[in-house]
């Protein structure tokens, strides 16, 4: 297909399965010399699995890799890293307590022979990486000080320093402001010029297709597709991921209620990089019996937007009404018994005590109900529990049983269980089906369902297309931080609600002036 | 579905079944080193399993196990409260203050002396000032507890020497002529025979117990302890039971010092120096996690009769001061290197089973 000439890493036939489950079958994937290759897939096609395989992190369970079309085994990623390969995550590997030379060479100090550290090679070369960089960030200022987009700055200057040929970049706009994104794409022709070659993972397809060179599609463990980039455009590359394109069945419609929430131009900074808004000026209504579902990709702000509903983050302006009621300024304990609960994202994180029983989770956000004269009353707890995990379906032996010996997803209907004992309005869950297997995922948004056909309001957010099309009554499409769409998931189709969520990711220089915000 | 049910009577086998030997010598390991110490000093002294004896000694694990139940809270919540050991010496100051040299009333140029319950009601809201100074250090100016409350160490010992004037108030006893007579039931009383110190601890006990197991707070405590975020977002008052757990522990700091002047008849600002850290070893050696959310009330308790009837046997034995020091630091540093195998062992049966749900 390709020219031989100019492969610097070919693989070939990779699969991987881990149990039984498949994670990669039989994949060819190559590398050219300078040149931008561009991963594209849903959530789980197989794009981490295989840069995790090229990187070294992970080993193949069958299939080959070659290096300048010599055989390599990856044993760790220091091996990778000896090949000239290394790996960007999302989240950042600094040390924000050290300063950016000391960062660059951690781990790989040059030695000064009496055995100290070289400091003065280390700040020249560092000072001439921030050129060749064309960032002028001095060798001595601290990480923790740089912003977002600086402090990526710095962890390519550190996979230069360690002379990697080929730079994997996973999501590395999904934190970035406009113009650090600009920056980067500045960078990342620079290195092509400097014949450094780039493997690039966004799920901003436009963004993607700007800079690549090539593209590589994947889906359900398979490569799909793979073609230079003047050969394709955005449908092509959508339609290879989806598969097929139709619109599907989707939740019952059910007798719409009052509004339950509504959101008045909301703006949120975001808390990682504060030159940022989040959520840019957003406004939306969720009645009783609807199923809303917020769709969007990584960095599209709806974390923030959840947390802010739930109260863990301040928003900058803007105001939310629960049943007509300013709740923005309520602690979470108050918005929960006013009716609004979140079910988060990180279940380990931000869900569980794993210390506590099934039990004991279930009913923390609810122990008030329970008290009499002070005194926790096990009889109504204990009815109320039995109750609850009949509802959401748990299985587990007793309430009594550890919360870490269940499954996942039964940790999660544990979770829900916890919102629905509050007796809530509307219920919030972010990613309600991360991690969880197959089985659970259905029996999670049939509840969601039934919940919504008694009255409920329901708002979850996902990254998958499927979910939005198969399981909401309204598809809200966030992309970097408004809403780009709102679609009816009867009438649309897939390929519509990937490229709404795509719609606004073209690089356009958006000024952000708060003080312009919030007036 | 099956894998599941699996792991579940797996975990459930764990937390109620499970009886082989290692494990019991593992969980109840505290109680096994508490009858070891005491039929070792049994055997090395016929006057060391005495009633009058085991009285003796218990008087002074209660004052020790008052304070490691305060601590109890603060550890259970993932804080720690140095300042315990202070406020003891300021708690034996104030009584010494208002029962011997009365307070002036401004205005009216007179001097009252305030009745011995008054004394004892005004130290613990002392006691309980202190622990909410620790508490809004801790939640509202968000300093490190071991910061916040090494500073009250300083602060609340420097204010005890200030009131005091560095010196000892002698006699407690209180005066007829002024109605402040009786300060020495709250430390030498008795009742069915045993010192009040005791029954106090014996009441906090119950009391913390009750608390712990019984009401909200006490759930709320545990699900702050295991996961400050999840607890926050679950709607649970973090603030409010942090500055609630610190305030208790000052109140039993407090008492504590009311105890120990009553006992002595004589409140000494250097009182309670370095007690702390006997809370901490207590509520440590009774099987609480420092990082927080696991521990109660009968594995502190034990931990305090480790620690009394060892080092009071040590006495008695003539074992030197300086030997008693490294054998106490040794049990100390032995009773939590095998909590924390015990606890490596829990951890990868639970990620055994963890593993097998895959993502």
């Amino acid at each position: 297909m390709f020219a031989e000439a100019g492969v610097i890493l070919r693989a070939s036939n990779i699969t991987k399965e881990f149990g039984a489950t498949v994670a990669l079958s039989s994949v060819n994937f190559e590398i050219f010399d300078g040149k931008v290759s561009a991963l594209f897939g849903e959530n789980g096609a197989g794009k981490s699995t295989l840069m995790k395989i090229l990187s070294g992190i992970e080993a193949p369970t069958s299939g080959t890799l070659e290096v300048n079309g010599e055989e390599v085994v990856f044993e760790s990623v220091n091996e990778a890293r000896a090949k000239g390969i290394a790996i960007i995550h999302q989240e950042l590997n600094l040390a924000p307590n050290l300063n950016v030379r000391d960062n660059i060479f951690l781990g790989q100090e040059i030695r000064s022979h009496l055995g100290g550290i070289d400091y003065s090679k280390e700040n020249e070369i560092t000072a001439e990486l921030m050129g060749r960089l064309e960032e002028p960030i001095s060798p001595m200022a601290l990480v923790g000080d740089l912003r977002l987009g600086q402090q990526q700055i710095v962890e390519i200057a550190r996979a230069l320093a360690a002379n990697a040929r080929i730079l994997i970049m996973d999501e590395p706009t999904s934190a970035l402001s406009s113009t650090e994104i600009e920056v980067l794409f500045k960078v990342i022709d620079d290195l092509k010029a400097h014949g450094v070659s780039i493997v690039y993972i966004s799920h901003h397809l436009e963004e993607a297709l700007h800079v690549a060179d090539t593209v590589t599609v994947l889906r359900d463990s398979k490569l799909i597709a793979t073609d230079e980039r003047k050969n394709v455009d955005l449908n092509w590359i959508v339609n290879k991921m989806i598969g097929h394109d139709s619109t599907e069945s989707s939740a019952s419609l059910n007798e719409l209620g009052d509004v339950v929430l509504e959101i008045r131009n909301l703006n949120i900074v975001d808390p990682s990089n504060p030159a940022r808004l989040s959520v840019e000026d957003l406004s939306l209504e969720v009645r009783q019996g609807e199923i809303v579902c917020l769709y969007g990709q990584m960095g599209a702000g709806r974390t923030e937007l959840l947390e802010t509903l739930a109260g863990r983050i301040k928003p900058l302006s803007g105001q939310i009404l629960l049943n007509g009621r300013d709740i923005a300024a309520l602690s979470i304990r108050d918005r929960i018994n006013g009716g609004l609960a979140l079910v988060p994202e990180d279940r380990q994180r931000d869900g569980l005590i794993r210390l506590l029983s099934v039990g004991e989770n279930l009913a923390l956000s609810n122990l008030s109900n329970y008290v009499k004269r002070f005194v926790l009353r096990d009889k109504a707890e204990i009815t109320d529990l039995k109750a609850a995990i009949s509802d959401v379906r748990v299985k587990t032996s007793s309430h009594k049983a550890l919360i870490t010996s269940l499954s996942g997803g039964n940790q999660q209907k544990v979770v829900i269980g916890k919102v629905l004992l509050t007796k809530p309005k509307i219920i919030v869950l972010d990613e309600p089906t991360r991690g969880i297997d197959v089985g659970a995922k259905a029996e999670i948004f049939s509840l969601l369902s039934i919940l919504a056909s008694s009255g409920l309001a329901v708002l979850f957010a996902t990254s998958e297309v499927s979910e939005a099309m198969t399981a909401s009554n309204r598809i809200v499409v966030m992309s970097k931080g408004s809403i780009s769409a709102q679609l009816d998931p009867q009438k649309t189709s897939r390929s519509d609600v990937i490229s709404a969520a795509d719609e606004k990711s073209t690089i356009r220089s958006k000024k952000l002036d708060l003080n312009g915000v919030s007036a | 579905m099956t894998r599941s049910a699996e792991t579940e009577t797996k975990g459930l086998a764990g937390r109620f079944q499970g009886l082989s030997l290692s494990k019991i010598l593992l969980e109840g390991r505290a109680f096994i080193a508490f009858l070891a110490i005491v039929a070792v000093f049994t055997w090395l002294s016929p006057n060391y399993l005495t009633l009058d004896n085991l009285v003796v000694m218990s008087r002074h694990v209660a004052l020790n196990a008052l304070l490691a139940l305060g601590m109890l809270l603060v550890i259970l919540k993932g804080g720690i409260d140095l300042s315990v050991g202070s406020t003891v010496g300021l708690g034996g100051v104030l009584a010494g203050f208002m029962l011997m040299q009365g307070v002036t009333v401004p205005g009216i140029d007179k001097v009252l002396y305030p009745k011995v319950w008054v004394v004892v009601v005004v130290t613990l809201l002392a006691g309980a000032f202190i622990g909410l100074i620790n508490g809004i250090l801790v939640t509202r100016f968000n300093v490190a507890p071991f910061i916040a409350t090494l500073g009250m160490l300083y602060v609340v010992r420097g204010v005890a020497l200030l009131i005091a004037h560095g010196e000892t108030y002698p006699d407690l006893q209180g005066k007829a002529v002024l109605g402040n007579t009786g300060f020495n039931v709250v430390g030498l009383g008795k009742f069915l025979g045993l010192p009040t110190g005791i029954w106090v601890m014996i009441v906090v006990a119950i009391a913390i117990s009750f608390l712990l197991r019984k009401t909200v707070f006490g759930r709320w405590l545990y699900a702050l302890g295991g996961n400050e975020r999840a607890a926050e977002l679950s709607g649970v008052p973090i603030h409010r039971v942090k500055r609630w757990v610190y305030v208790i522990s000052g109140v039993c700091a407090a008492a504590t010092g009311l105890i120990i002047a009553s006992e002595l008849t004589a409140g000494a600002p250097q009182t309670g120096q370095s007690f702390e850290l006997n809370a901490i070893a207590a509520v440590v050696i009774g099987g609480a996690a420092l990082s927080g959310g696991r521990g109660n009330v009968r594995g502190t308790l034990l931990g305090a009769f480790v620690i009394g009837f060892l080092s009071d046997g040590l006495v008695i034995v003539g074992v030197s001061d300086f030997w008693q020091m490294v054998i106490m630091g040794s049990v100390i540093i032995f009773a939590v290197a095998l909590d924390e195998s015990q606890q490596k062992a829990k951890k990868k049966n639970s990620s055994k089973s963890l593993g097998k749900v895959k993502k």
